[in-house]
């Protein structure tokens, strides 16, 4: 079998007097993955890029890169480069001098720093600011040059804290685009620090949700959106809306949960084993839920509620409808506006009924 | 708008009018003074005759002349060149390394720090300067210990009193804190990610500090030496109480001609050229500052 598994991250945790910053986090990071750690802020996905790069040590655990430890090694001798949340481009230097520092430091001829210098403008698509400063920038220059500067020397590893915090939303996007193709044309492992789950899903191989330190779960985006293990994943990718109840009964994937004020409901094709009596959530993702003035049940897989709009959001392509049921309870449901001409099918007060499929919904612990 | 840029002129007269008045015009009157004759009890002579109703103006160019055609006074300010060069690069080399360790220290200290850096402005310039000389003094406990060490050795005694070293020793002393303020307030506000990214990038201690700090706080350094440089230049006080006779700078030739002499416009001319040296260093170092 081969081995593909480049950076290792065992039980590393890090304490800031009686904060606990890390808590036994342990990751194992593919050779050519696009990996991001997501979490809310203070939940530690910094201070793990910061503990990799060396600019801080781990109270315990280890790290290695290519099976050996590379904690005794300070930043400058790890073959790895990390993109700033301000890019720190050296502001008195050239453009071109900023990309040619790391092959400086490496000692490379003169001849060579300057054609690979112009190499990495070219791939990055801009030639022409060599002599440019980097004040005389745009935001989306700098980024570029920031990571011309990070690549010229061909790290195993490139780590980017928050690198498209300080973009609009338009040129976000365009970035992100960029960041995938590059990733996908150099090959070399990114480890993407961000809090925007939104990105998290666009940019990466794999995800590691974290929270207060430690690792929630370790997935794929698809299978983190659509099957989180837990409600605080559940509530952190995405919007979701979360059911409590308790767990009647479970034959093979088939769960019956009577949810709290609403009674109980089929739930299928769930990959958990849950015993009878306990509790649990629901997670069904507002796309999920069907809406419209009468909905003839189709079969018997599908639950079923009456309720009431009680606020709306219109967000142009869509819009959000919150649904008082019968309980008081509120359930988010989503709607294409595909009418044209149209702005809402509901109103504020309107009768409504919501629908879902058994399958439409995952069951988490609670 | 009218309004406002209105107010912006009226803002700034106070002060132009203060500089025209306290700066300008008397730089101006020193100049016509040094083409004057001095008048027979001190002060000028009238710069025009009122002659058989005729006007003539009784102006020279000997006191210009008198500066060029001996190389005493080229000497001199050489000489105080040479000491306010040796004073600024001193005060560098040692407020450079104190001004990075304040301002790379926790808020807390910082503040203290910079308080103690400041301490020595409380009590009066003349007040300190008598103070370096009792430590100076061959009566002195410093001396006399320094003495006693040489002659254990079979080295003669040395007066630290009255000597280029004493001089240097306290005109680094008054001017230190001159140097580390701006260069304090020039690396505290350095972005601390660029010497992180430096370090990711291969740099090791020596070289981040050469290729980053280092260039990055070059108006700090440009600011701190022309606050050291330009008053050393004109220091006339310290060489005055420390110096003895072979300490005299050209501020002490100055004064000289103003207070004993009583020869104004040879003074003027003299201070003509101090000023025009200062202004010079001033530019040059501002011009250096500004480079990338």
């Amino acid at each position: 079998m081969e081995i593909t598994e480049l950076l290792e991250i065992v039980d590393v945790s890090r304490h800031f007097n009686a904060f606990v910053a890390l808590d036994k986090v342990s990751l194992h990071i593919e050779a050519g993955e696009f990996f991001t750690l997501l979490g809310p802020s203070g939940c530690g996905k910094t201070t793990l890029l910061r503990l990799i790069a060396g600019f801080d040590q781990p109270d315990g655990g280890d790290i290695l890169l290519d099976g050996k430890s590379i904690l005794a090694a300070p930043p400058e001798r790890r073959p790895l480069h990390t993109i700033f949340q301000n890019y720190a481009l050296f502001p008195h230097m050239t453009v071109a001098e900023n990309i040619a520092f790391p092959l400086r430091m490496a000692g490379i001829a003169k001849k060579e720093i300057k054609a690979r210098v112009a190499q990495a403008l070219e791939d990055v698509r801009l030639p022409d600011k060599a002599r440019h400063y980097p004040d005389a920038l745009s935001g989306g220059q700098k980024q570029r040059i920031a990571i011309a500067r990070a690549l010229v020397n061909r790290p195993r590893l490139l780590l980017l804290d928050e690198p498209l915090s300080a973009l609009d939303a338009k040129l976000r996007e365009q970035m992100q685009i960029e960041l995938i193709n590059l990733q996908k044309d150099i090959g070399i492992t990114f480890i993407y620090v961000t809090h925007d789950q939104g990105e998290a899903l666009a940019l990466s191989h794999r995800i590691a949700v974290m929270d207060s330190g430690k690792i929630v779960q370790v997935d794929v985006p698809e299978r983190l959106y659509g099957f989180p293990n837990s409600r605080f994943v559940a509530d952190f990718i995405g919007k979701c809306n979360l059911l409590a109840g308790l767990v009647r009964e479970q034959q093979g994937d088939d769960v019956i949960v009577e949810l709290d004020g609403l009674g109980p409901v089929h739930v299928c094709r769930s990959e958990a084993k849950f015993a009878a009596g306990s509790r649990c959530a629901l997670t069904l993702r507002p796309e999920k839920i069907r809406i419209a003035a009468a909905i003839v049940k189709s079969t018997d897989d599908e639950s079923h509620f009456t309720g009431h709009v009680h606020d709306l959001l219109y967000l142009g392509d869509v819009t959000v409808y919150i649904v008082t049921l019968a309980n008081g309870l509120l359930l988010e449901a989503l709607l294409a506006n595909s009418a044209s001409g149209r702005t809402n099918f509901f109103e504020v007060g309107d009768q409504v009924e919501v629908a879902w499929s058994c399958d439409a919904g995952h069951l988490v612990l609670d | 708008m009218q309004g406002k840029s209105w107010s912006k002129y009226l803002l700034s007269l106070p002060p132009m009018a203060y500089l025209l008045i306290f700066f300008a015009a008397p730089t101006l009157i020193m100049l016509f003074a040094s083409f004057r004759y001095p008048g027979e009890y001190g002060g000028l002579a009238p710069w025009y005759v009122h002659e058989n109703g005729r006007l003539t103006f009784d102006l020279t160019l000997e006191n210009w002349q008198r500066l060029l055609g001996t190389d005493i006074y080229l000497r001199l300010f050489v000489k105080s060149i040479g000491y306010a060069v040796t004073a600024t690069l001193v005060c560098m080399i040692m407020g450079y390394p104190l001004a990075l360790m304040i301002a790379r220290s926790s808020r807390k200290s910082r503040d203290l720090l910079l308080l103690l850096v400041i301490l020595p402005f409380w009590s009066n310039f003349l007040v300190r300067i008598y103070a370096w000389m009792i430590i100076f003094s061959p009566v002195g406990a410093l001396t006399r210990m320094l003495n006693g060490v040489l002659d254990l050795f079979g080295a003669g005694p040395v007066t630290l009193m009255y000597s280029p070293t004493a001089m240097l020793v306290c005109l680094v002393y008054v001017h230190l804190p001159f140097m580390v303020l701006p260069l304090y307030a020039n690396l505290e506000k350095h972005d601390l990610d660029l010497l992180d990214a430096a370090q990711d990038l291969g740099a090791g201690k020596w070289r981040r500090f050469w290729l980053i700090t280092w260039p990055l706080s070059l108006s700090g350094v440009t600011a701190g030496s022309i606050l050291v440089f330009i008053p050393v230049l004109g220091m006339f006080a310290i060489p005055d109480l420390l110096g003895g006779t072979d300490g005299i700078m050209i501020g002490n030739v100055i004064k000289q001609q103003f207070m004993e002499s009583r020869d104004w416009p040879f003074g003027s001319v003299l201070s003509m050229v101090l000023t025009v040296t200062a202004v010079a260093v001033v530019l040059l170092g501002s011009r250096l500052g500004q480079r990338r």
